[in-house]
């Protein structure tokens, strides 16, 4: 025979998944989050954006280039491109290049470059970039601009968001401070301050909804993540009306941006259903815990971080249900 | 509609032959017959050099109970007892017999009359066995364990119900499929002996719904045996599991091993291999022939040839229009567990159920890249397994870590590598593991 | 004066607070240890370069006493030190002083791609064991060497490796410390450890192919086909056959080199002997050369 046949183990066929499709699934879910975006907030949004995706994705390449020196390229494989879109959307619309570009640097360089690259990062990139910048530049990213300002970037107005309305309400014990907060509906659609990504939970939910239908994530974290919070700070309301009702709690900050695209990351979330769901509550926990009683008018960044750690513990003791398994009765 | 609980991937059907006609395909010139056909010890040659067989002679005798005989499937002359490289790579012996013509040993009834178990109440169930054991039958849904010994449940336990894969979840393949179309009474009675053989009045035909007409088909010939019902099942691999299939069927999970199927009171045989015990039974012809599917994208006719035990793959090649231009990887079985094959001198044996040609593009693996943790594998393991730390862990050698994740409860499906956005070669690390980790707790068990 | 003495007694009070639990805690959990091991990594060089195969050298000494209370000190050997070293801790431990003949790991194959051809091609992860389970691996050989590097992967000394141009495993002798890991790694067993012998000079068959004569001669150019002339020409009844395969007993071995010259195969080699002919090829003992490593690179990367 002239040619030699190729012989490896079974199975022979695949199923044509791959890395690209599910990265590049998630940025086409994040399509109708970068459109209202854009349409709240205008130029300030497109910059930051591009800003962002640019920086990580030229992060990647370099790094990988001159500092690893490897000759696989990860650039296209899409998760910068996707980590850039996030840290954007986690960041208010009038923030200068400079300091995203330093957040990017951190996010690729320091939140995953350094593990080892994709797969290896203990931490979501894009959230250890903007708790980076949370910490060092507080007052620029605690500004959010008015919604609506199109034309404006670095100029835009700023006022106080919702959840800072909230941890008011808290501080000062008042719960008439809560009758500020602008109603449900705009909460969902997205007329609100926040950052870019968090305006409008319809946008994100619509994402969502793509991607379990694309199987592209698993019910688990999002829908445990955003009952423990509707619980709990249902509880709350209940117990002393200056905590916040849970709609407005849900629709609020970057619950559902995180619960939706933050917390599903396939690197540092655990593996099996079951711990998922513990993953999902605990952050749900925290971030009402953080929300309410810590220092920080939002915890799901924080949130989401902590828990990020518990996951090779998670992973450990969380097994799947084995086939055939006796169940203790 | 039934299916099995945990895991489980959809990969395309690809059944081309599905229209196709069961024929039959020319005798070989000569016909090799491997000594390992089957799990258990190797059959033991009776023949020797120079003796004149006829379609249907022992040629090898069992060689303890977990074995079985092998029978000719030619008449002619036995030229010598050699080696010869087997689907499964390795030089094995075999014996190789040189034909001269088709004559069968009288005692087969070649008629074609459906011959039903009412006409031979006389028949018991040690009959039964000992019959299907001197057949030489084996699982031919590709894992060729000795039928006999199935159908003889271990002491302490009891068979509940007798239930037919008639599954054929592998993509390509659909010789079971065209059996069930066209010898629909036959695997009835078949399925009448097995219920008879281990005792139980309850039998399930499980077939997956991709496959309405043999589903009509076998619901309306039922209804004439008593105790006999089919059961749909939604399309999912790897349903023709053994253990998935059981569960899909009565809702019940073997436990894992050294647990059988029997455990849960089932006793499970292929539909190929049923028809077989028909056969063996009923028309006292052992196994030397089977329904073997020869498909591929690139083949010219993609057929279910009904095929002599001992015929080189290549002739059942020629005989579906040649072997195409770029093939790349022949594979024996289906695409999901079959083996690739080094050469198409591999004879034809009693567990090849498929020929699958993929060319060369189909064939290769893509480039793996790191693994993202996207907990697939885990989500598709029909086993409830973590395919991703298994993988690891033999990699890196960490045969404790592999055994305490339940390594040897691995089926080896690859329904993990078919679903890893990756392309990393999940099962390659853990079948390595597997047999790793079975080889060290033998050792164990030994001391 | 007020707020110095606060600050002397508030630290004072935490400093005492805090020795005392560090002592409860150090009684409390403290680990009782072997004293042997300190002893022995006491005549260790404190290097701690891992060249042994264990993390630094109270590993190794703890390794040392476990494999002591075994039996036998057999394989442990400390690469800084050397045999000096050794005899110190066997002294230590109270075994008897082994006047061990330096030993080196063959691989006794010559199936190169010139040699025996490559019948398939494998396509999946390289790993001797992983292509076991394919069959006889990419040539019809079922008893050599693979290729697949589960001895290089295994090796602490990077002493072992694949050349890229003959497909089978090479072992770098300067590096080598015959510590037997590749032996257990190598599925095939195609690895043996030998003495080094006199000035590194030995006889080696480099095949393991227990195969009929026939079969073996057809998978490859230089297997051993078991015919035999070499254990007739031996003088000194070193040369053993067994299942179709020659062995050559270093212990009985006088390094005469007749049955190089015998074998019709070419399969016994005469390893390190200043070259007589031309084409006595000794086995490349030095690594690949620089140019030839670029495959290697290309081969790992596939494995990854």
């Amino acid at each position: 025979m002239a040619k030699k046949l190729i012989v490896s183990l079974s199975p022979h066929i695949h199923g044509r998944d791959s890395v690209q499709r599910n990265m590049y699934g998630v940025c086409i879910a994040l399509i109708p989050a970068l459109l209202t975006s854009l349409y709240f907030f205008g130029v300030g949004a497109a910059v930051v954006l591009a800003t962002s995706v640019a920086a990580c994705v030229f992060f990647e390449w370099a790094i990988t280039k001159y500092i690893l020196r490897s000759n696989r390229l990860t650039v296209t494989d899409g998760s910068a491109v996707l980590t850039g879109l996030l840290l954007g959307f986690n960041l208010p619309s009038n923030l200068p290049v400079w300091i995203i570009i330093i957040g990017a640097l951190v996010a690729i360089g320091v939140g995953k470059m350094t593990f080892g690259g994709l797969g290896c990062n203990p931490f979501n990139p894009a959230l250890v970039g903007r708790v980076f910048l949370l910490v060092s530049f507080p007052v620029q990213m605690t500004t959010w601009p008015v919604p609506g300002q199109l034309s404006s970037y670095l100029d835009a107005e700023t006022a106080a968001t919702p959840l800072a309305l909230m941890k008011e309400a808290v501080k000062s014990g008042d719960a008439s401070v809560l009758d500020r907060l602008p109603d449900s509906i705009d909460l969902l659609v997205g007329q609100t301050g926040g950052c870019l990504g968090e305006v409008s939970a319809l946008a994100l939910l619509i994402g969502l909804a793509y991607m379990l239908a694309r199987r592209i994530v698993t019910w688990h974290i999002p829908v445990s993540i955003l009952l423990t919070v509707f619980v709990l700070s249902g509880l709350l309301h209940l117990y002393n009306p200056m905590y916040a009702s849970p709609v407005p709690v849900l629709l609020t900050g970057g619950l559902m941006l995180g619960a939706c695209f933050m917390a599903t990351d396939y690197v540092t979330s655990p593996m099996t259903p079951k711990g998922q769901l513990i993953y999902g509550v605990a952050i749900g926990f925290l971030t009402v815990v953080i929300r309410t009683f810590g220092a920080y008018p939002e915890g799901m960044s924080f949130a989401i971080l902590i828990m990020n750690a518990f996951t090779p513990l998670i992973n450990t003791y969380c097994k799947p249900k084995r086939f055939g398994e006796v169940v203790k009765k | 509609m039934k299916t099995f609980k945990i895991g489980g991937v959809h990969p395309s059907e690809n059944k081309f032959s599905a229209g196709a006609p069961v024929r039959r395909a020319g005798l070989p010139k000569q016909a090799v017959f491997s000594l390992y056909q089957h799990i258990g010890a190797p059959a033991k040659p009776v023949v020797a050099k120079g003796d004149v067989v006829k379609v249907g002679t022992m040629l090898a005798e069992a060689d303890g109970f977990v074995s079985v005989p092998v029978h000719s499937s030619v008449s002619g002359k036995v030229s010598k007892i050699d080696a010869i490289v087997d689907a499964s790579g390795y030089r094995r012996p075999a014996i190789f017999v040189d034909v001269e013509g088709d004559e069968w040993e009288e005692s087969i009834d070649r008629t074609p009359d459906l011959v039903t178990l009412d006409r031979h109440p006389e028949l018991t169930a040690e009959e039964i066995v000992s019959r299907i054991k001197a057949a030489g039958i084996v699982g031919m849904g590709g894992a060729t364990f000795p039928c006999h010994v199935k159908l003889t449940p271990p002491k302490g336990t009891k068979a509940e119900c007798v239930i037919i894969n008639a599954v054929e979840c592998e993509p390509y393949l659909t010789a079971d499929h065209r059996l069930m179309l066209e010898k629909p009474d036959e695997i009835l009675v078949g399925v009448s002996l097995i219920m008879k053989a281990v005792g139980v009045n309850k039998g399930y035909i499980g077939i997956e719904n991709n496959k309405p007409d043999a589903i009509a088909l076998l619901t309306e010939k039922a209804k004439a045996y008593p105790g006999i019902e089919v059961v749909p099942l939604r399309v999912k691999y790897p349903q023709g599991g053994e253990k998935q299939l059981i569960a899909a069927v009565t809702g019940r999970e073997v436990p894992a091993p050294p647990a059988l199927p029997i455990h849960v009171g089932a006793v499970v045989q292929n539909v190929g291999t049923t028809f077989a015990i028909y056969e063996a039974v009923m028309k006292n012809k052992p196994l030397f022939e089977r329904v073997i599917t020869v498909t591929g994208k690139d083949v010219k006719n993609p057929s279910n040839l009904l095929a002599r035990i001992g015929t080189p793959m290549a002739q059942l090649v020629e005989e579906c229009g040649g072997m195409p231009e770029d093939t790349g990887k022949v594979i024996g079985g289906g695409p999901m567990m079959g083996k690739a094959l080094m050469n198409l001198e591999v004879p034809v044996c009693k567990g090849s159920s498929g020929l699958l040609l993929l060319s060369e593009k189909e064939a290769r693996r893509m480039e793996p890249q790191p693994c993202i943790r996207c907990a697939k594998c885990v989500d598709a393991c029909p086993m409830g397994l973590e395919p991703y730390l298994l993988a690891t862990a033999s990699a890196l050698r960490n045969w404790e870590l592999a055994e305490e994740n339940h390594i040897t409860s691995c089926i080896e499906c690859g329904s993990c590598q078919y679903t890893c956005p990756s392309m990393r070669p999940i099962l390659d690390n853990v079948r390595m593991g597997k047999t790793t980790v079975m080889a060290l707790i033998r050792a164990r068990n030994a001391k | 004066m007020n707020v110095i003495l606060i600050a002397v007694i508030i630290l004072g009070v935490v400093g005492l607070v805090s020795a005392v639990m560090l002592y409860a805690a150090s009684k409390k959990f403290a680990v009782v240890e072997d004293e042997r091991i300190g002893k022995v990594a006491e005549v260790l060089p404190q290097a701690n370069c891992g060249g042994c195969g264990y993390p630094g050298c109270s590993g190794f000494a703890a390794a040392c006493v476990k494999a002591a209370d075994g039996g036998s000190l057999e394989g442990k050997l400390c690469p800084v030190g050397g045999q000096a070293v050794m005899e110190k801790v066997a002294g230590i431990l109270g075994m008897a002083v082994e006047k061990a003949v330096p030993k080196v790991a063959v691989v006794r194959c010559n199936g190169t791609c010139a040699n025996r051809p490559r019948v398939v091609e494998f396509d999946g992860v390289r790993s001797c064991r992983v292509q076991l389970l394919s069959g006889t691996g990419e040539t019809a050989c079922a008893f050599g060497c693979l290729g697949g590097g589960d001895c290089v992967s295994v090796c602490q000394f990077g002493a072992i490796s694949i050349n890229p141009e003959t497909g089978i495993a090479e072992v770098d002798e300067k590096r080598c410390t015959a510590c037997g890991a590749c032996v257990k790694a190598c599925p095939r067993k195609v690895i043996e450890l030998r003495p080094k012998g006199p000035m590194s000079h030995r006889m080696v068959v480099l095949c393991v192919n227990r195969d009929k004569g026939a079969v073996a001669n057809k998978v490859c150019k230089a297997s051993c086909i078991g015919c035999g002339k070499c254990v007739k020409t031996c003088q000194f009844e070193a040369i053993t056959l067994n299942n179709n395969l020659a062995y050559i007993d270093p212990a009985k071995c006088k390094l005469c080199r007749k049955c190089e010259e015998a074998c019709p195969k070419g399969a016994i080699h005469a390893i390190n002997f200043p070259p007589r002919k031309p084409k006595a090829e000794k086995p490349a003992v030095a690594a690949a050369p620089a140019q030839k490593a670029a495959p290697a690179v290309a081969e790992e990367k596939k494995e990854a």
